[in-house]
């Protein structure tokens, strides 16, 4: 199996501080793969400088064959990495159709955008109902959902995924891991980051542990998962 | 008498002026939160690019024939000049602290003024703008339009709904506004967000341009210094209509131009105050409005609350 996404020795700093301190890992085509860790401990970052919106400091970062690294953000997404942000970023002014529009910016096969949109309805209901208000409305599921629906809408052959159960009620989050276990039966590639150790190594076919800025621990999801390190320290257990 | 109609008519065309500059900074400011105060300089150099165009053609050529010539040659000084601005001034300083742009943009300003009074043929003092002949149109009894006012009353409205319809419908109007709402994640859809800062700062220049020429139409003259206090006006009218807003910033300008045509006719009128009207004073009302309707909508007219922007 070919890895879609190698990171080698990748370093980020904020000014003189440094966020992430040399972490290294791969996500092959068709796997999840998730990177949990406590707060601060640098996967927003991480996920940031994959698609661009941060310059590392070292390190090398190929996708689909290519170095990436200093690449603007807008053309790697050409290359067919999509980013879900933390904290959603849907464009509150914009209407739900229009964000997921912009989702697919670099398309031009108009009938393909049509049917990805009424996918993305079909996916998410509610979106479709909403279609013509102005996303700020949504509530934060909702707006969750919208964010997920809009970084497919590009196509991309790896998505990342950056605390998409951030917020959500039960209900809600468990809706978003089906979701996410659907997208992966279609042969989406997925990178995720979450707070939600439980949910995310359930899922993950592999898991990295980042504890300040490196990884302290890999394994695949189910090995993490019944981890006592792991338990202890990110699903609540002593 | 007829006053208050043709205190609007003629409070409608400045107005309309003020509008169309306002929207260049209120595009700016809406895409990368600068205050572009060289802005007002832009329309100045819009001014001299449609003088020089008026300058080249044969002297017998009507006016309404030159007019879109001038326009273009305007358009091409102002965007040239504003995306140069940008590119070279402006964007090595996008994550600098907020005062170094707006310091850059103010000795801008001077360096403009100072390059045009310098090298501009003659342009140590005014210079002749050319003007349409004959009457004002008479519109009802007693109500006049300048016929140079035509112009703008004409030129701003299609300018307004032009941009109105790129911005809400384009693909790349579209992307405006995703950059104006939230630039990273626009980024990250696929937009190049520094083509979208170059086309906002266009886009400004090209207005300016248009308002230019319905100065230069309106006073039959321009000169280097007349950015300054046009410029100052728009950004008043800009905050006035709540800056990032195109429609609030025209609707703050014809505001802004009503009350100081008002204020010309009818503040004198007042007893006891006969000393603080006519046109000396305008500037003054004009600012004492601006102060008004910020205390009562900080927000401006059509400003949303910064809250809301978040
Ligand atoms: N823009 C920034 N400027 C300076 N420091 C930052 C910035 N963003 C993040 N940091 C710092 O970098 C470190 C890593 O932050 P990051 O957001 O990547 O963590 P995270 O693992 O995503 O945490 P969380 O689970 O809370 O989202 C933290 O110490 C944080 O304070
Ligand atoms: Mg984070």
């Amino acid at each position: 199996m070919t890895a879609l996404l190698e990171v080698e020795n990748l370093r980020v700093a904020y000014g003189k501080i440094e966020a992430v301190k040399g972490i290294t890992f791969t996500v092959e085509t068709g796997r999840i793969v998730t990177l949990i860790g406590t707060n601060g401990a640098g996967k927003t970052t991480t996920l940031r400088t994959l698609s661009g919106l941060i310059e590392p400091l070292g390190g090398t970062v190929r996708f689909d064959g290519r170095s990436i690294v200093g690449t603007p953000a807008h053309e790697i997404v050409a290359l067919g990495l999509a980013h879900s942000p933390e904290g959603r970023h849907i464009f509150p002014r914009l209407t739900i159709a229009e964000n997921l529009q912009l989702g697919a910016f670099l398309r031009k096969d108009t009938d393909g955008i049509g049917q990805d949109i009424q996918r993305a309805y079909e996916l998410f209901p509610i979106l479709g109902e909403r279609a013509k208000q102005a996303a700020g409305t949504l509530s934060g599921g909702e707006q969750q959902m919208l964010a997920m629906g809009r970084a497919l809408m590009s196509r991309p052959k790896l998505l990342m995924l950056d605390e998409p159960s951030m917020g959500l009620s039960p209900i809600m989050m468990q809706k978003i891991m089906e979701t996410i276990a659907e997208l992966k039966a279609t042969g989406t590639t997925i990178l995720l980051v979450e707070q939600n150790a439980q949910a995310a190594l359930s899922l993950a076919d592999s898991g990295h542990v980042m504890e300040v800025g490196k990884i302290v621990l890999s394994g695949s999801g189910a090995d993490l998962l019944h981890d006592e390190s792991v338990r202890k320290a990110y699903l609540g257990e002593d | 008498m007829h006053a208050l109609p043709q205190t609007l008519v003629s409070g409608l065309a400045l107005g309309a002026l003020y509008g169309l500059i306002a929207i260049g900074y209120t595009m700016v400011y809406g895409i990368v939160q600068l205050i572009n105060f060289a802005h007002g300089e832009i329309v100045m150099i819009g001014g001299f690019g449609a003088l020089t165009i008026h300058l080249w053609l044969p002297g017998d050529t009507p006016l309404a024939a030159a007019l879109p010539l001038m326009l273009i040659g305007g358009a091409i000084a102002s965007v040239a000049v504003a995306t140069a601005a940008e590119r070279f001034a402006y964007r090595p300083l996008r994550d600098a602290p907020r005062l170094a742009p707006l310091i850059t943009a103010i000795g801008l300003s001077i360096a403009l003024q100072q390059l045009v009074w310098a090298f501009y043929p003659d342009a140590k003092k005014s210079r002749g703008f050319p003007q349409f002949q004959g009457d004002s149109f008479e519109l009802a009894n007693n109500i006049h339009i300048q016929r140079d006012d035509l112009f703008v009353l004409i030129a701003a409205p299609l300018c307004m709904l032009a941009l109105g319809l790129f911005v809400a419908r384009s693909r790349t109007g579209r992307a405006m506004q995703a950059t104006a709402q939230d630039p990273d994640t626009a980024k990250l859809m696929g937009i190049n967000t520094d083509r979208i800062i170059v086309l906002a700062f266009a886009i400004g220049g090209a207005f300016a341009a248009v308002a230019a020429v319905a100065q230069g139409l309106r006073a039959g003259q321009i000169n280097f210094e007349m950015g300054f206090i046009l410029g100052l006006k728009a950004f008043t009218a800009a905050v006035l209509g709540g800056i990032g807003n195109i429609y609030g910033a025209m609707l703050g300008g014809v505001v802004l131009g009503i009350a100081e045509a008002a204020s010309t006719t009818y503040i004198q009128n007042i007893p006891g105050m006969h000393q603080l009207g006519g046109g000396g004073w305008k500037d003054v009302w004009a600012f004492v409005l601006l102060i008004l309707v910020l205390l009562i909508r900080p927000q401006g007219l059509l400003g949303e609350r910064v809250a809301d922007r978040a």
